[in-house]
């Protein structure tokens, strides 16, 4: 709060009221009923619901099918941060270093943010389509039989490869604009210290550049498990079968398609905690880099 | 000492030698800006060519004539059951989504800031941690106990019930409230004196200083809603309320199945409509947009 602010009583919480009633009703209901949720199996007919405790806890941490879904999340969600952030780092770099046509290349390389996830999805179709996709027959001059839907590692691929071009993008914005800020007598002291400019890179920039890069991987963490849910339910054609999904993925099909509320809730119940750590995680970091500039 | 003059960082330099690090670097970008922008331009050549040929040989190298056949297919002809969704009305519903979300969420988060920081509140510190909560869970780990509120709320199938829930985190909230924190003390202090009240300071003093930020704000929040996808997935099930990028589901069922040709090129114009809007705003309006994204974060 301002030190001079207004002493108006009635104002304030008028001013609260739509914010506060929105989160109440849509956030805090929901979050809360997902908890309870979590300890109850519904009956599969809609008659009521009864009280089972961890149970279906207990049952997803036995879930083979749970495990191989996480399994999948995981190594999508690295592969999927490591490509955008260097494809983006790269570019960025490029981006700043070029006098000529630094507008147009910055244009170009950002429209994509604008893209929905499910419409770079369904580019993702017709690149990788069976029969005359560019991509598809690019790798079939490799060698490569791709197949997309019907082997579970090329959907998988297919999928990384589209989320990752749909989330370069936002990292290239971040990293130009970190770049930019470093200031004009930084870069001249590095100069002059030295020579070779990937020394000079990681050296200077790329410290510099470590804020940025952690706040970028919060989001991208975030982006690959949670915005890709468009890019990966195009993909698979809204039919998931055995091809590859993310726990996002899996919360919708078990708790909207399966019509288990209870298997479904504890899996949001795990994500939500799962969130919360890396948030406190980020929040922890960003103090520690306070300290230190 | 050559080697300063080297390198681009010192843009002062004078003559400008020849030299392959440069023609590296375009060519890193311009390959970049090609990935880019590929599968878009697939998708213009697949929408303007006749159906039967895509079908056949997939994406050629040069632009058919269909491509004004296939935008007034799309546009005015619906692809469901009901014919209530046809582009035009897609159009429509995304419009409504993006604007209101953008204007609700702007407009809410606004008014909560403006308490939030001007003002002496009691239960501050609680309302404060109780909106910015919000930040840490994503609608989506919490979307089937949404949908079932929304449900017994009786909001399917509604502008409110695809627009609120959405509006439900307090990302405006937190970037008002920083921009709040750094306009300067003495301007609350001389309106003070000049007698202006709360209500007369917010609107003639505090919104016109943010004018930049509400338009950075409203860039990234209409892109963000108009691109919602698993929300209006669940909450829109009659055609009629299908917003165009929910659409896409749809139009990839299509096709998927039968043993017709698949309707490429009206498929392809709808996904078109579906990124034109966004794109064009993000483009148009660029140094805004950055500096809003860039500034969210701190």
């Amino acid at each position: 709060m301002k030190r001079a602010g207004f002493a108006s009583r009635w104002l304030p919480i008028l001013l609260l009221v739509p914010q506060l009633s929105i989160i109440l009703v849509f956030f805090y209901w929901p979050a809360a009923y997902a908890v309870k949720s979590s300890f109850y199996l519904q009956d599969p007919f809609g008659f009521g619901q009864t009280f089972v405790g961890l149970e279906n806890y207990a049952s997803l941490s036995k879930s083979a099918e749970y495990f191989k879904v996480t399994n999948f999340t995981v190594i999508f969600t690295v592969l999927v941060t490591f490509f955008s952030l260097a494809l983006a780092l790269l570019l960025a770099v490029k981006a700043d270093k070029v006098i000529r046509g630094a507008r147009t290349y910055r244009t170009l390389l950002m429209w994509v943010y604008a893209v929905a996830p499910p419409v770079a999805g369904f580019m993702g179709l017709l690149l990788f389509n069976q029969r005359w996709g560019p991509l598809t027959e690019f790798f079939g001059s490799l060698g490569w039989d791709f197949n997309l839907r019907a082997d579970y590692f090329d959907t998988a691929f297919a999928m990384v490869v589209v989320s990752v071009w749909k989330q370069v993008p936002v990292n290239f914005i971040f990293f130009l604009s970190g770049l930019q800020s470093i200031p004009k007598s930084v870069r001249e002291a590095a100069l002059i210290d030295n020579r070779s400019a990937s020394g000079r890179f990681w050296d200077v920039t790329f410290p510099l550049l470590a804020p940025t890069g952690f706040f970028l991987l919060i989001i991208n963490i975030t982006y690959a498990l949670f915005d890709t849910f468009g890019v990966i339910d195009t993909l698979v054609q809204g039919e998931p079968g055995n091809n590859p999904m993310t726990l996002v993925y899996k919360v919708y099909v078990d708790g909207f398609r399966g019509n288990d509320l209870g298997g479904s809730s504890a899996q949001s119940v795990v994500l939500m905690v799962l969130v919360l750590a890396l948030t406190v995680f980020q929040f922890r970091m960003v103090e520690k880099r306070i300290h230190y500039t | 000492m050559a080697d300063i003059s080297l390198s681009a960082a010192t843009p002062v330099v004078p003559r400008r030698r020849f030299r392959w690090s440069t023609v590296v670097d375009h060519a890193i970008l311009i390959t970049g800006a090609l990935i880019m922008f590929l599968p878009l331009l697939i998708l213009v050549q697949t929408a303007s060519t006749p159906d039967v040929e895509t079908m056949k040989y997939g994406p050629g190298l040069y632009f058919g004539d269909q491509l004004d056949d296939n935008f007034r297919k799309a546009l005015f002809e619906a692809s469901g059951f009901s014919g209530e969704n046809t582009g035009l009305a897609m159009f429509k519903n995304s419009m409504i989504l993006g604007l209101g979300f953008a204007f609700g969420k702007i407009i809410i988060g606004m008014m909560a800031a403006y308490a939030i920081v001007y003002f002496r509140l009691r239960f501050a510190t609680f309302a404060f941690w109780l909106i910015f909560t919000t930040l840490l869970l994503p609608l989506e780990v919490r979307i089937l106990p949404s949908y079932e509120i929304t449900q017994k709320l009786g909001l399917l199938n509604s502008y409110t019930g695809l627009i609120v829930p959405l509006i439900a985190s307090a990302t405006a909230t937190f970037f008002f409230r920083q921009f709040f924190r750094s306009v300067p003390e003495e301007l609350v202090e001389a309106a003070r004196i000049d007698g202006a009240g709360p209500v007369k300071f917010f609107i003639d003093i505090l919104v016109p200083l943010s004018q930049t930020m509400i338009a950075a704000m409203f860039i990234i929040m209409f892109v963000y809603g108009w691109n919602q996808y698993l929300w209006p997935t669940m909450v829109t099930t009659e055609e009629g309320m299908y917003t165009l990028v929910r659409g896409i589901k749809q139009i990839v069922q299509v096709l998927q199945g039968g043993n017709e040709i698949p309707e490429y090129g009206r498929a392809n114009v709808l996904a078109i409509i579906a990124v034109l809007p966004p794109v064009a705003i993000v483009i148009f309006f660029q140094s805004w947009f950055v500096k809003g994204l860039t500034e969210s974060d701190k």
